[in-house]
Order: C-alpha cells, then sequence, then structure tokens
C-alpha cells in the first residue's frame, strides 16, 4: 500500500493546492508542496535496505479486472533509482522555486501541474500493469505540456509546448500500440509476466513491430535523434520545470522503459542495433550542436539530448549480455546497462545543479545570452563554484561523479568493437570513435558554460541592474546537487551496492546473480586506453576551444530550410492544409448535403445487408382483413402526399399534409386506438394552423431552383428509401420469434388501478417518460416564446417587413 | 391490412424523403411532419392490427382479446413529442427568416469564417 499511497499523495495534493491557496494567501505555498516529495522521499528511502537484498514489492489494486487491467506497483531496483530521483530532486527544484518564483506568479497552477507531474511520473515508474503506465505516461506529457506553456502569454512558450505535446504524445500512441501487440503476443498486461513468457516468443510475427513501437515512445520522450527538436523549445518553461522535468526525470521516462523492457527485446539483435545506433546519433547530435548555442539553456538542452543519447547507446550495447554465455569473461558486457544505470544517477546531479545555476543567472543578470554574459566569477562566486563543479563532471573529469561513469561508457564502447560474433565487425569498431569524438564537443561546451560565462570583461553585462550572488535560499539546491556529485566520486561503490545492483537484477533478471553483475567502481585504473581516451578529449577539446572562431562557420553549411525543426514546420503546416481542404470537401453547409450523406450510409449499410444475406421475409399470411373503404383511404392519403410534391403553393401543400394527418387518426379509429385518434385529431388542427399562421410572415413559394440532375438525386434516393423502409418492416412483421410482452399491461386494474390500458402506461407504469415529455414540451414552448418574443438587437432587423 | 399499410408507410416515406431534401426551409419541415406521420403508422402496423378490441377493460360488450395496447403509448408520446418539436422548428425558420431575410437552405450556408 506504502507505493499507492506515494502515487496518490501528489496526485491528491496537485488537486487541494488550489483551494489551499486561496485560504491561505500570505504564506508561500511552496513550504507546503515541499513535504509532497519529501514525504514520498522518506517512505521509499525505508525500502532501501529490502530492495538492496535482491528482493522486491507487489501491491495490487483491482481496478478493471474484467480487461485484465490491475493496478499493481512494482517496487524493484529499477524502479526506486528513477522513485528516489523523482522524490529527491522533485523535493530540491520546489525547494529552489520557493526562492525562484515571484510571488506574483500563479503559484498555485505551477505547483497543481508540478505535483500532477510528480505523481505522474512515479506512476510511470511503479506500475506494473502496462495500460496503467501508459495511462500515467500520457499524464507526464499533458504536465509537461502545461508547465512549458505557464508563461502562456508568450508565443514561444506556446510553441514549444505544443511542439512538445505533439511529438511526445504521437510516440505515446505508437507505444500504446506497441502494448497492445505484446498483449496480443503473451495476453497479459504485467510487465513480469510479459518478460517471464517473452524469451520463447521472440520469432512472432508482431515481435519487431511492437519493438518499434515502444522504441518510438521511448525515443520521443527521451528526445533521441531525430526527434529531439522538442526538448531544446521547451526550455521555455520556467528554470525550475527544466531542471526537473526536462533533464532529471521526464526525459529520463523513456530511458526507463527501454532499461524496464530490455529482457522482453534484447534476445533479439534488432534491438541491440537501434537503441546503440540511435542512442550514439543522438550522443554526437546534440553534443556537436551545443557547441554552436548561444543562449546558456538551450546549450543545456542539447547537451541534455546528448547525455540521454550517452545513456540509451549504453542500454544498448548492454543487451549484448543476451547474446552471449554469461561467465566470468562474457560479465562484463553486463557492465555497459550499470554504467547507463551509474550515469543515470550522475546525469541528475550535475545536470540538475547546472539548471539550477543558470537560472540563477537569468534570475540576476536578467540575461542568459552567453554574448552579454562575462567576468561573473567575482560577483557570483558560489554560482561559479556551482558551474564549475557541474561543468567538469559533465565533461568527465576527475574528482567528480561524471568521471567514472564516462570511463565505464569508453570501456562498454570498446568492449563492443571488440565483440565479434557480426558479420558487419568494422560497424562496430564506429562505437568508440563516434563515443570519443562526442566527448570532445562535450568538453567544448563544457567549457564554453565555464569561460563565456564567469571569466572575461563585466563590461557586456546590462549595465541598468546591480548584479549580486543570488540569496542563499536559491544556492541551497544546486550545493546539495554539487555535493553528491563529489561525493559519489569518492564513495561510488556505496551507490553501487545499495542502488544500482538491485536494479541490474531488473534490467537482467536471473541472467546472473546481484554480486557478479556489480562491478567495484575504481577511480584509478592505471594507465589503460580509456585513461588516454580521456587525455585526449581534454588536448583535443582545449585545442577546438581555442580555436572555436576559426571553426565556427562549420554550423552554417546547413541551410535553414533543410534542418529537422524546419521540416518539423513544414508538416505541421501541411498537414493542416490537407486536412481543411478535405473537411471542405465534404463540410459544404448544405443541409441538402448532410441529408443526402446520411441517406446514402443508410441505403449502403442496410440496403447492401438485405442484397448480400438472405434476410428478406415476406409472407400474407397473417394479415388481417381488407375493407373496400380502407383500401380508399389508403389510396387518398397516397395520393394526397404525392400530391404535396407538386403543391404549388404552401398552403395546399399544408392541406394536403392535413389530409394524411387526418387519414392516420381514422386508420387509429380503425385499429381500436381510440385515445391516439383523438390526440392526432387535436395536434394535427393545431399544426395545420400553426403553418398558416407562419406562412402569413413567411414569403410565397417560389418553384424550386434546382437542376434536373439534382432533382433525379432527390427522387432516386427518396424512392431508394422508402423501399427500404418497406422491406425492413416487411421482414420485422414476419419475424415472430419474441412474444409480446404487453399481457402484462392487462392486469392494468389490478396493478394500476385505472381501466384504460393506454393511460395507465402513461401515466403510473412509464410516468417518468411522460414526464420528460412534459419537459421536453417546456423547453419546445420556452424556445418558441422566446423566438418570438425576443427581438434581434437593433441594427441586425433590416429584414424586417 | 398490414402488406397494404407497409405499402402506404412506404409512399409516405419516400415523400417525406424528398421533401427534406429539398432547398426550401417549409418543404424540409413539411417533410419531416410527413415522416413522424409514417413513423406512427409503421409502429401501429408492426404491433398488429385487427387483433382484438381496444385496450379498454370493463368495457361490456368485450372482454378480450384486446390490441396491442404497448404501441399506443408509445405513439402518443411520439405524437406529442413531434408536434413540439414542428412548432419549434417552424418558429425558427420563421426567426431565421426575418434575421437572414431568407428561406432558401442553400443561401443559408453561412461564410467562410463563421
Amino acid at each position: 500500500m506504502t507505493i499507492h499511497l506515494a502515487i496518490i499523495l501528489p496526485l491528491l495534493m496537485a488537486a487541494l493546492i488550489p483551494f489551499i491557496y486561496k485560504l491561505f494567501t500570505k504564506i508561500k505555498i511552496g513550504w507546503l508542496v515541499l513535504l509532497v516529495p519529501v514525504t514520498v522521499f522518506i517512505l521509499l528511502a525505508r525500502f532501501i535496505p529490502l530492495i538492496s537484498s535482491g528482493e522486491t514489492r507487489t501491491y495490487t489494486y483491482e481496478w478493471m479486472p474484467s480487461l485484465g487491467i490491475n493496478f499493481t506497483t512494482y517496487l524493484d531496483g529499477l524502479s526506486m533509482i528513477f522513485g528516489l530521483l523523482i522524490s529527491g530532486v522533485g523535493a530540491l527544484v520546489v525547494l529552489y522555486s520557493i526562492f525562484y518564483l515571484s510571488t506574483k506568479e500563479a503559484l498555485h497552477n505551477f505547483y497543481c501541474y508540478l505535483l500532477l507531474f510528480m505523481g505522474a511520473m512515479l506512476g510511470v515508474v511503479f506500475s506494473d500493469n502496462l495500460m496503467v503506465l501508459y495511462a500515467f505516461w500520457e499524464l507526464t506529457s499533458v504536465s509537461s505540456f502545461l508547465l512549458i506553456a505557464f508563461w502562456h502569454h508568450r508565443r514561444a512558450s506556446k510553441a514549444g509546448a505544443r511542439k512538445s505535446m505533439l511529438i511526445t504524445v504521437s510516440g505515446g500512441i505508437a507505444m500504446l500500440a506497441g502494448f497492445i501487440m505484446l498483449h496480443a503476443m503473451t495476453d497479459s498486461f504485467s510487465i513480469r509476466e510479459i518478460i517471464a513468457e517473452m524469451p520463447a516468443l521472440t520469432n512472432e510475427s508482431l515481435f519487431i513491430p511492437a519493438m518499434i513501437c515502444v522504441l518510438l515512445g521511448a525515443f520521443t520522450k527521451s528526445a533521441q535523434f531525430p526527434f529531439h527538436i522538442w526538448l531544446p523549445d521547451a526550455m521555455e518553461a520556467p528554470t525550475p520545470v527544466s531542471a526537473y522535468l526536462h533533464s532529471a526525470t521526464m526525459v529520463k521516462a523513456g530511458i526507463y522503459v527501454v532499461a524496464r523492457l530490455t529482457p522482453v527485446f534484447a534476445y533479439d539483435l534488432t534491438w541491440f542495433w537501434t537503441v546503440t545506433i540511435v542512442g550514439l546519433i543522438t550522443l554526437f547530435w546534440g553534443s556537436f550542436n551545443a557547441v554552436k548555442q548561444t543562449d546558456l539553456k538551450a546549450l543545456l538542452a542539447f547537451s541534455t539530448v546528448s547525455q540521454l543519447g550517452l545513456i540509451m547507446s549504453l542500454f544498448g550495447m548492454g543487451s549484448l549480455a543476451f547474446h552471449v554465455d554469461i561467465d566470468a569473461s562474457t560479465i562484463i558486457y553486463t557492465q555497459a546497462a550499470f554504467a547507463a544505470l551509474f550515469h543515470l544517477m550522475n546525469h541528475s546531479t550535475f545536470k540538475g545543479a547546472l539548471f539550477m545555476m543558470v537560472g540563477i543567472i537569468d534570475h540576476e543578470a536578467g540575461t542568459r545570452d552567453i554574448r552579454r554574459l562575462g567576468g561573473l566569477m567575482t560577483i557570483m562566486p558560489a554560482t561559479f563554484t556551482i558551474a564549475v563543479i557541474g561543468s567538469m563532471s559533465m565533461a568527465g573529469l576527475p574528482p567528480f561523479n561524471g568521471f567514472l561513469s564516462k570511463e565505464m561508457f569508453l570501456t562498454s564502447a570498446l568492449k563492443v568493437a571488440e565483440f565479434d560474433i557480426f558479420t558487419l565487425s568494422s560497424a562496430t569498431a564506429l562505437v568508440p570513435v563516434i563515443a570519443w569524438v562526442a566527448s570532445v564537443f562535450t568538453f567544448i561546451y563544457c567549457m564554453i558554460i565555464i569561460f563565456k560565462t564567469f571569466f572575461g570583461t563585466t563590461e557586456k553585462l546590462p549595465q541598468d541592474r546591480h548584479i549580486h550572488e543570488a540569496p542563499i535560499g536559491m544556492l541551497i539546491s544546486p550545493f546539495v546537487l554539487v555535493f553528491f556529485v563529489i561525493a559519489i566520486f569518492f564513495f561510488p561503490n556505496v551507490l553501487a551496492k545499495y542502488i544500482l545492483a538491485p536494479a541490474m537484477l531488473s534490467v537482467y533478471p536471473g541472467l546472473a546473480s546481484m554480486t557478479d553483475m556489480t562491478p567495484h567502481v575504481y577511480a584509478w585504473h592505471g594507465f589503460n586506453t580509456e585513461l588516454w581516451m580521456t587525455i585526449g578529449v581534454v588536448v583535443f577539446g582545449f585545442v577546438l576551444y581555442a580555436t572555436l572562431s576559426k571553426w565556427r562557420n562549420i554550423y552554417n553549411t546547413i541551410p535553414a530550410q533543410f534542418t529537422l525543426n524546419n521540416a518539423f514546420n513544414r508538416v505541421l503546416a501541411e498537414g493542416e492544409n490537407v486536412s481543411s481542404f478535405i473537411t471542405k470537401l465534404y463540410m459544404t453547409g448544405s443541409l441538402r448535403h448532410y441529408s443526402l450523406y446520411m441517406y446514402g450510409f443508410l441505403i449502403l449499410v442496410v440496403g447492401s445487408y438485405f442484397a448480400f444475406s438472405d434476410t428478406f421475409r415476406f409472407s400474407m399470411e397473417n394479415n388481417a382483413e381488407i375493407h373496400v373503404y380502407e383500401v380508399l383511404l389508403v389510396l387518398v392519403m397516397a395520393v394526397a402526399a404525392v400530391a404535396m410534391l407538386f403543391a404549388k403553393s404552401c398552403v395546399t401543400a399544408t392541406v394536403l399534409n392535413g389530409v394524411v394527418g387526418f387519414g392516420i387518426s381514422l386508420f387509429f379509429v380503425i385499429f381500436r386506438a381510440p385515445d391516439l385518434a383523438l390526440t392526432q385529431l387535436i395536434v394535427e388542427s393545431v399544426t395545420t394552423v400553426l403553418f398558416l399562421l407562419c406562412f402569413t410572415y413567411l414569403p410565397t413559394w417560389k418553384p424550386e431552383k434546382t437542376s434536373h440532375r439534382q432533382k433525379m438525386t432527390n427522387a432516386t434516393i427518396s424512392i431508394l428509401v422508402g423501399l427500404l423502409v418497406v422491406a425492413v418492416s416487411l421482414s420485422v412483421l414476419y419475424f415472430n420469434e419474441f412474444k409480446t410482452i404487453s399481457s402484462f399491461f392487462e392486469n392494468a386494474y389490478e396493478l394500476a388501478g385505472g381501466k384504460n390500458i393506454v393511460n395507465t402506461i402513461l401515466g403510473d407504469f412509464r410516468a417518468f417518460d411522460t414526464m420528460l415529455e412534459v419537459v421536453v414540451l417546456c423547453i419546445a414552448g420556452i424556445g418558441v416564446y422566446t423566438m418570438i418574443k425576443f427581438r434581434t438587437k437593433k441594427g441586425d432587423d433590416r429584414h424586417e417587413n | 391490412m398490414e402488406t397494404l399499410m407497409i405499402l402506404l408507410i412506404g409512399v409516405l416515406v419516400s415523400v417525406a424523403t424528398y421533401l427534406v431534401l429539398s432547398r426550401n426551409v417549409i418543404r424540409v419541415i413539411l417533410g419531416t411532419a410527413v415522416l413522424s406521420h409514417a413513423v406512427h403508422l409503421l409502429i401501429l402496423t408492426i404491433g398488429e392490427v385487427k387483433k382484438g378490441e381496444a385496450p379498454l377493460l370493463g368495457n361490456q360488450t368485450a372482454d378480450g382479446p384486446y390490441t396491442d395496447a404497448l404501441p399506443q403509448a408509445l405513439i402518443l408520446t411520439a405524437i406529442v413529442i413531434s408536434f413540439a418539436v414542428t412548432a419549434f422548428v417552424l418558429v425558427l425558420a420563421f426567426r431565421a427568416y426575418k434575421t437572414n431575410g431568407t428561406d432558401d437552405l442553400e443561401k443559408l450556408r453561412g461564410d467562410e469564417y463563421d
């Protein structure tokens, strides 16, 4: 139950925050909100000893048992890592936001969305049921949309929100399709059951489509190439949001799904190739593009894209472990997944700190454009410290945690290059090369963050404000994070033993024991290839940074119309054009067209059913006898009806309609329905009077100005509809399977105390129907009254005659 | 008898459909009126006609069997509702004519940016 509580608590608080905000206007509600992630964090932390011993916990709440959808929470190593990140970073971000956001902002909205996100994200990582996971998954997209558009008066915010929504939600729908395919193969929505059944099913025809669909969802959410374009635009959100959603947690949901479903899909090498290649391309493209950015947040966004690619490619490489016999010499292949989990934690610490650092600069200096920044080192020494530690860790330098995971990443890349089961072994040799080149660019943009912002002259800074160090409240959160950056470097094995090791069991269930798969992390390995690669990165990085102005022009080689962003905008605009074109084709605004569609569809569906199945039945055996006067009456009515079509004036048509109506009341008499006959007589009289009354205000009836072709179409459709009704009615008349239920109503006197059966049905058995009928009459009456009574506004009434 | 009635209903439905497809508002409304006539007859006919006395208990001349009372109750409701709707639509047409100056549905399509 505890885990359910952890998910429900933020959602509940999200619903309450607007009311609390109204009640307590004096205090900053952020402090109250802070309690939520702290509580969740403590709740989860209590499970760490249990989880680190390799155990798991499941709780089931039956939600829709008939559909196999249960709200089952599953707490294991992998979900623990994410749970701790979500609640831990969440607490720090809320604390930071208390000082970052002015009280003039719509804080209740902000915290409502933020808590909504927190609950949804916890739901994603703790759900065992794929359908529940998907529901929470979309909820994170929605809350992200709301948070990006928080300053909704800004055009860029709205555009960024729409873009992220479109991309992540379309990916989410693809993922839903993938989940349904998984269900079709295994007949289960439970991740654990699917994992247990999957190895036998890799040859199913749905296996590859399911994999592609799930990966589409993961790649869009985790901003992998070519879907990464939404993340830089999402930086329009307030900085606490960027630090939380768009670097530490939400964008890692895709990585979570990849890690979680690795034991499902990794038996096929397609998984290895797709995840690794997409990850590596993203790693390179993100770091390459980060260098050209001038906005610090955009730079961090591209660096996040790049780092997510790194983690993604590591999980891809780690999937190779499913293709070897695990023993002491091959256990090294699982190390890639370990490095991925390790880097996931490290990235959240240093990137969270860096985002908060940029937020501080933006807050104090009023700009985050590196062309207008410089020399802040002496003005903001504490912020400078954060920036240096965060950037150095990101660049992969000791003594910071990024160094450890980066080294492990290079080790894994080198190992994959040696992997020799492929015929295309030269392709894998490229892996360490791409990794190295991307690392060089990473180093360059880390240098840019430090040198362009904090060194140089202060002349370019905005002169209209007095820039000073941030208030202590804004510095607490980033300092906590950089504390972890250093602490993890010195004590990595504590983290490895208690947090990362159990997660390895989730990625490789039953492959090897937990202790075998958890390498001992060393900072110093001697002078091996990885260290030389890092030294190479530093040397080349410095050289390239120093000569940046010389080679910067390569960024202009791709013309603007060929960028991914432009392609996205073009597709969107064309999509709008095409859909509005198609809509205008049939939404013509003409009542006749709409009626034609309906009648046409009716004829098509019901008529073709009659044509292709042998349902039409006809017999006159049970028919009642016919008298001559009845035949005459039928003829009169039919002639009157047809004559209506040729009536020259509307009065004639109305009178003919009256003839039909009075004919019907005669039939009611013949068919022993006295109540109906009376009612019909009255209603028909009133209707005819009403029609005639209306005609005094309406123009005289001009001949229809319809073309011959239209008339023929109308006539054909009308005759077909008439024939169809005849066919259906005759078949229904023949059908005698069910007994009539009206014998029940013949006890009317005993049951309802009335002798007129029809009246008792209306007034007693079905009295509610009659009451609602009266309501309909009332509404119609009010409508008629208002339309006659209230005149349109002055000036609109120019057609009055 | 039932077959004959169903043929009449077919004629009424055809006429109603043709009227509904017209351009003139009043013809469309007349079409719906004829259509509701046809439907009332249809409900009654399907319930089998002339199979007994009028559904009035305690009538001394007759003591069952009675005609099916359920279709009659349904039709009674339907007559009243269709009357309400016809009245409403008629006034709506009148109002629309006063505001827009036309009773031609093809001219009442609204413009591009409505």
